[in-house]
């Protein structure tokens, strides 16, 4: 195809997704769109997937069997939501098997919140609570993106999300009309996950280098800083209802924008983490590389069940 | 040997009167364990009463390029709808 051809192209892929059309998989598309897209869906994906282990920690530890069985639907419903946005990223003609590669060879990113370490109980509250609140906020908007698979994918990830947050929510309404040391525990997590929740609505606008692609192709609706101060109003009510103190001394209600004013985030923090050097960055791979790993021979076996199956049915047959 | 599992199209019939739906795909090993992991993946909230599950390379597509003479013929047959008939306003149920 000849330069002009391809520019024509794009430019009638622009009008579509202006006019609000939806891209399916087979449909020509820049290769830009393609990279862009498979690069953040998969992003996501793997981020459901190590968001696993976190919580997975607890789950022999829940205080109770309602707990137990609640955090085990969560975890279980990560496991869905990575798969769903496999296969929407596998139709950008990308094997499942690259995908892995990508992850476990640290080539491919994932939210760096899911390497802080989940320390007591009460971070299984301030998780669902936070995390997932954030994560919400960043997703809701993504079930009008532009392609037709991610979009799919969001609105059955984000109809499943919010029974995530509110138990979380839960937990720590729990220990706050606890005892003390229950509300201290709930404090202690709400000071260790309030900072990584606000980064984990990603750099600031300034510094953010795709928001301007991704607000057209509909990958984005609004900005980070959008986000995170729509994060920050909602939230901090929540958190007055709990009787909880925001570790942000500059926190301040601005009546004349009517939002929160708030302090400083740290961002050389955030990109210590991104870049690998975060609390747990090591372990949490080291543990998505070992399931796999020890999970081989089980992939090997049943696909060696499944060739004697079929060898079976054609012997039959004849 | 590849050991890689292959991908299926998993198919959801929410409840009985309704069509399969398509519904996502995944990995797995064999058709039975397709199903279970459809099951797993795609049912985890009563969505369903009946899963179909088909391997993805037992399917052929069209190709959106061709789309022009495959779906362009039906656009100029207006004589294959009711409001290119014209009936007297008088005539009753038709």
């Amino acid at each position: 195809m000849s330069n002009e051809q391809i520019k024509s192209l794009e430019e009638i892929f622009e009008a579509r997704i202006a006019r609000d059309e939806k891209i399916e998989p087979k449909d020509w598309m820049p290769e830009k769109y393609r990279k862009t897209h498979i690069r953040q869906i998969s992003q996501h994906a793997h981020s459901e997937i190590v968001g696993m282990l976190p919580e997975g920690n607890w789950i022999s530890r829940a205080p109770s069997l309602r707990r137990k069985a609640a955090l085990l639907a969560k975890v279980q419903d990560e496991a869905g939501h990575g798969l769903y946005l496999y296969s929407a990223c596998e139709t950008l003609g990308i094997s499942r098997i690259e995908l892995y590669d990508q992850l476990h060879s640290g080539k491919a990113k994932y939210s760096s919140i899911f390497n802080y370490p989940t320390l007591t109980w009460a971070d299984m509250g301030a998780v669902g609570w936070l995390v997932d609140g954030a994560a919400i906020i960043n997703q809701v908007p993504l079930c009008n993106t532009s392609f037709g698979p991610y979009a799919r994918a969001m609105v059955r990830v984000c109809k499943e999300e919010s029974f995530h947050q509110r138990q979380g929510f839960e937990i720590m309404l729990k220990l706050c009309n606890g005892s003390k040391q229950q509300k201290d525990m709930a404090q202690d997590a709400l000071n260790r996950w309030w900072w990584p929740s606000l980064m984990m609505l990603g750099p600031t606008d300034a510094e953010s280098v795709h928001t301007e692609q991704s607000m057209k192709w509909k990958l984005k609706r609004k900005s980070n800083d959008d986000l995170r101060q729509q994060f920050i109003d909602q939230t901090v009510p929540q958190a007055d209802l709990l009787g909880l103190t925001i570790p942000d001394p500059d926190l301040k209600f601005n009546e004349q924008t009517g939002s929160y004013d708030f302090g400083t985030i740290d961002w050389d923090e955030f990109w210590q983490v991104v870049k690998g050097h975060g609390p747990c960055n090591k372990q949490r791979i080291s543990a998505r590389v070992a399931a796999w790993d020890n999970g081989s021979w089980v992939r090997d076996a049943a696909m060696a069940h499944a060739a004697k199956k079929e060898a079976l049915k054609i012997k039959i047959a004849i | 040997m590849d050991n890689n599992w292959p991908l299926w199209e998993v198919f959801v019939r929410s409840k009985n009167g309704l069509e399969h739906r398509h519904f996502g795909s995944l990995h797995a090993a064999d058709e039975d364990m397709a199903l279970e992991n459809a099951r797993d993946v795609y049912t985890r909230r009563n969505e369903g009463v009946s899963i179909w599950v088909v391997k993805s390379s037992n399917i052929k597509a069209s190709n959106p390029a061709h789309n022009g003479e495959l779906f362009e013929p039906a656009q100029d047959k207006v004589y294959r709808h009711p409001t290119f008939y014209n009936v007297p306003d008088e005539v009753k149920h038709m």
